[in-house]
Parts: C-alpha cells; structure tokens; sequence
C-alpha cells in the first residue's frame, strides 16, 4: 500500500498537524515506507492463531465503584492558557 | 409467567406527498447514563451539579501517562441492560479509540466498542395501546465514555468547558431501523427508559441528559421496508438523516416530522437527501445541517492500546441474569391474569417500579380490582394534578389498603370512603380511627334507616304522589333520606326502603 499526496494531506489535517505543501511528498513517501516495512508481516502465516493481546497472561484489571479521585479543579486548570471561573476558556466553537 | 400480552404490530405512518404517499423508516441510538458513583475510566465522581471541572481526574483531563482503569460496576450494568432486553451478552468485547478533536474531550477520542461490543442482539416491546406494540430489535449496547461540557452563551468570543461530565461511562442503545413514526419513536424512548429504570442501571433523567437520542429518519414508497426486511438489503430504506442528541420525546416526535417531510418535499422535486448529521432547533421547529458535507467526519478506530479486552465468565453473567427484577412486560402481563384488570390499568400501574410495588402492597390480601380503581383513580388522579410522584404521596399503601378494608366490611360506603381518603390525604391519620373519632361509620341498623325514611315519606306527600305515578322519582327520596343521614346510611339499604314503603 502506497500513500498520495492527498491521503497525507488528510491524514495531516485530521491529525491537526500543520504540513506545509511543499513537504507533503517527502511526508507521503516516508509514510509508504513505513507501511512497507509493516507489511512484511504479512508474509507471516496466522491461520489459526488467536490475536496476542499482551505478552502475560493478564486479564483487564478492574476496580470497584467508589469516588477516589476529583477535587481538584485548580490543579486541573493549571496548564489552561485560559481559564475563566472554573472553566477553561477556548476560542468560541459553536456547530 | 407470561413475558408479554399479545399483541400485533401497528400500521406504519403514511405521509401523503404531493405526488404519493410515503413511510417513514427510523432508527434510534439511545444514550444511557449509567447509575454509577465513579466515571468508566477514572475515580472522579459523576454527580450532577458540582462546581465546574470539581469532579475531574488526571485521567479525565488526560494528563500525560494517566491510564484508564474499567468500573467493575459500569460493565455490570451494562450486561444487566443487555440482560432486561433479552440480549446476547458477548463474553469477549474490547474498547477502541473513536479520534475526534473537540474541546471538550480532552484525550483527543473517545473510548467505545466498535468492533466488539459487550451486548449484541436483543429487542424491545414498544406498547401503542392495547393488544397494539412494536418490535423493535437491538442490534448493540456499547459501552463507552460521554464527553465533556460546552458553554457557549457566557462570552461573546469564548466557549467555557467543563469536564465533569467528560469520562462518565454510557451505554449506547443501537436499535434496528424498525419504529415506523413520530410516535412510535417517543415510546421507544419512553419505554426503553422505563425499562432502564426498573433494572436500575439509568435513572432516565433526560433533563440532566442522562438519557438522550439520535434519531435516524429516512422516508420510502410503501412496500419497501418489506422488500428491506426480506433482504436485509439497507438501500431499501432510502438515505437517511441523522437528528443528534434530543432529550425530549416531544422534540423527538417533532423532529422527525419535520425531517420526513422535508426528505419528501426534495425527493418529489427530484432531488436526492444527503446523508448528513442534523440539528433540531425547537424554537424553530426545525432541522438544520450540522456538518459541513466536505468534511466527512473519519474517525480512525483503531483498539485501545491501554486496555486489554474485556472478558466475563458466564458463570457471573448467569447470576445476574438470576438477580433480574420482573420487568414491566412480565409484570403487567401478571396484573391481568392475577388481578383481572384491564392491559391499559396495568399499563398505569406497572408504568414506574415505584407505582407498581404501591399498588402491590395495596392490593394484598385485597380485591385487585378495586385497589387498581382506588390506586389509580383516587390517588394517582390526585397525585398527578398536584404534580407529586408517588415517593411524595401524603397516604402511604397502609393507610389506603385501611380505607378499602372499611369499605370491604360495610363500615363505611364508598362515597364516605372518598371523604375519608380526603382526610387522610390533607390531614393524615389512622383511616380506622377517624371514622371512629368522627362519627362516620354508615348506619346500617334498619331501624335508624327506616324512621329516616318514614320521616321523609311523611314530609312530602306532594313528592309521593308524583312518585308513585313516576317511579323514576324514588331516586330524589333516597338523596333527601342519604342527605338527613348526612351520607352514612347505607345506600342500598336506603333504596330497598323507599321502593317498599312507596310501594313501587
């Protein structure tokens, strides 16, 4: 599987990275590579073979239902750019 | 038991066009928040109402390196929904990143279950009136995180974002596109919201959006939702529209009736319906486009990386499923047969849990029929007009099953009943007690009754001769003898009287 210029631009812009035009060919082209290089393993046989999911034999962890965390709503704004009684504030986004 | 009345499916809407008539096909995605203490992924609590960003973790705000560990609860109730819908419960599911950027989810995806969800098929009974319901199938619940809180009317150039809600673990209810109109769709909703309640996995508060609906509408020519049905072929259908996030049945029916005429009125001018995402505006009692169509949203799937598959023994599957309450189908199908009731009084009675174990205590080791009567009538008349829910009812299932007990015995008639269900609404007390301490016992010695009667005969000679010629009057003696009685002499025995001593 290759990647056009086009598809790179997509992806870019879904990935809200700004590429500018001039580099989305060298950007297409490395992304081939890498899906080349991914494909090699498909060269492997896998008929009957269940997905390996983690290298232990682990089962997803759980915890129970109890409010152990929050609280902390300054801790939480500390990073914002903006924030403004208690909300972070961000440029208006209405759809 | 029986697990449901019969029924037999109702005729689809037609909507008639200029040039023909139309169905409606509709499909719905419930989104169900679940009665959890903590979020999906994180200790952060899920109160409503808190102050803005207080019930946020690090996770929630995906701080760097902060990892997602599952509610043991939230799977639980997801499999107990799966379980009240009579679905299959799938023992291998697995969450996946759904990637989107919106302000208010912080991580950049959502978590759900695209590929492997944790319920599968299943199916709700949609009731339109007696011996009259829909079936509608379920195609998937999955589990997933809601996202957090966008304000946009508090500054004219910023949006205010408050993450508490961000995180909060939600099951989607997908349903198969088999509602055929506007209201068959609100009692979708109502019913699954019904059903939610009664296992206890959602409170069903739409006002706080702990239940909300996207809505699906396409519009077809009669005939091919059976020709979709035989197929299984989607094209059938039409192109579909889809109406996000309502959490009013009102707006829903609303919503759609407008949507389909819409798609009509451009399908008859020749033009085609663009799939697209939709808005209702309920000031405007209109759908408007969403998105813009170039941008078609790509969501990129992919399994979560930092979330192991989620396996369930059937064992603990089996033991909730044996831990069920009766749901309201079963348990309205058994206040037919065992308190011989009408579908519709069931349906009143077994509407909310609450209301259901009210009458049940009423009516044990009491004639159903009448504690329907009482239940409904008298209390629930009174409860809805004041704008109570049962939780706030004045007279407890005790005092009213007292009240019936002294109708049962002939202390009281059933019109002193409702004066005595009157007092024990406003003032409260032992029903038994104020009938005492009050003197409204009926009188049932013939004696008293008959010099009552006697006397009224002897007043009104005028009265008897019109009666005796008019049969039909003997009614205004038995009121002058219930009126000079003040209303305790009982009735019956009053009638019997005034016929023989008028010798009609």
């Amino acid at each position: 599987m290759s990647i056009d210029i086009d598809t790179a631009r997509r992806v870019a812009k879904l990935a809200r990275i700004s590429v500018p035009e001039q580099d989305l060919a060298a950007l297409a082209e490395e992304l081939t590579g890498i899906l080349r290089f991914m494909e090699q393993l498909n060269e492997v046989n896998v008929e009957d073979v269940e997905p390996m999911v983690s290298v232990t034999p682990m089962r997803l962890k759980r915890r129970p239902d109890g409010v152990t965390d929050g609280g902390y709503p300054e801790k939480i704004l500390a990073n914002a750019p903006d924030a403004r009684e208690g909300f972070f504030a961000v440029p208006k986004v209405v759809e | 038991m029986l697990d449901h009345l019969a029924y037999e499916a109702p005729k689809p809407k037609v909507i008639a066009g200029a040039r023909h008539d139309w169905e409606l096909v509709i499909g719905m995605e419930v989104h169900a928040q679940v009665a959890s203490q903590a979020k999906l992924f994180s200790g952060a609590s899920t109160a409503f109402g808190a102050e803005p960003n207080a019930n946020v973790s690090f996770v929630d705000a995906a701080m760097p390196g902060m990892l997602p560990v599952i509610n043991e609860f939230c799977v639980e109730q997801a499999v107990r929904t799966g379980l009240g819908l009579k679905a299959k419960i799938n023992l291998f599911s697995a969450f996946d990143r759904k990637n989107y950027f919106y302000p208010d989810l912080p991580q950049g995806y959502q978590i759900s279950q695209l590929y492997h969800p944790i319920v599968g098929d299943g199916e709700v009974i949609v009731d339109m009136g007696p011996g009259l319901a829909r079936r509608v199938r379920i195609e998937r619940i999955h589990l997933e995180q809601d996202a957090g809180k966008s304000i946009h009317d508090m500054d004219p150039a910023l949006s205010f974002v408050d993450l508490n809600r961000t995180g909060v673990a939600l099951m989607e209810i997908v349903s198969r596109p088999d509602i055929r109109s506007p209201e068959e769709a609100a009692a979708y909703v109502a019913k699954l919201r019904q059903i939610l309640r009664y296992l206890g996995t959602c409170d069903g508060n739409m006002q706080n959006g702990n239940l909300r609906a996207d809505v699906n509408v396409s519009v077809c020519r009669p005939g091919a939702y059976e020709r979709y049905l035989e197929t299984g072929d989607h094209r059938h259908l039409g192109t579909r529209c889809e109406i996000k996030n309502m959490n009013s049945m009102r707006f829903i029916q609303q919503a759609i009736e407008f949507e389909a005429r819409r798609q009509i009125a451009i399908l008859e001018e020749g033009g085609e319906v663009v799939q697209e995402t939709r808005l209702y505006d309920p000031d405007r009692g209109e759908t408007r486009s969403m998105r813009s169509k170039e941008e078609a949203h790509d969501y990129r799937y992919f399994p979560d990386p930092d979330l192991l598959p989620l396996e369930l023994d059937q064992a603990w599957v089996d033991a909730i499923a044996a831990a069920l309450p009766e749901l309201p189908d079963a348990r309205k199908a058994r206040y037919v047969t065992q308190f011989g009731i009408t579908e519709y009084d069931a349906g009143v009675l077994t509407a909310e849990a609450e209301n259901a174990a009210f009458f049940e205590e009423v009516a044990r080791g009491r004639d159903g029929k009448q504690a329907a009567n009482w239940v409904i009538n008298e209390l629930f008349g009174r409860l809805n007009r004041e704008g109570h829910t049962i939780a706030e009812s004045p007279v407890s299932a005790a005092q009213l099953g007292a009240i019936l007990d002294l109708i049962a015995a002939g202390t009281i008639s059933g019109k002193i009943a409702k004066e005595l269900f009157e007092i024990v609404y406003t003032e409260g007390g032992d029903p038994v007690r104020i009938v005492e301490e009050r003197g409204m016992r009926q009188v049932t010695d013939a004696g008293a009754i008959e010099a009552a009667v006697d006397a009224v005969i002897a007043a009104n000679p005028a009265q008897v001769e019109k009666a005796k010629a008019n049969p039909k009057l003997a009614g205004w003696f038995v009121g002058q003898v219930m009126k000079a009685t003040e209303g305790k002499a009982n009735p019956a025995a009053v009638n019997a009287l005034v016929t023989r001593k008028l010798g009609l």
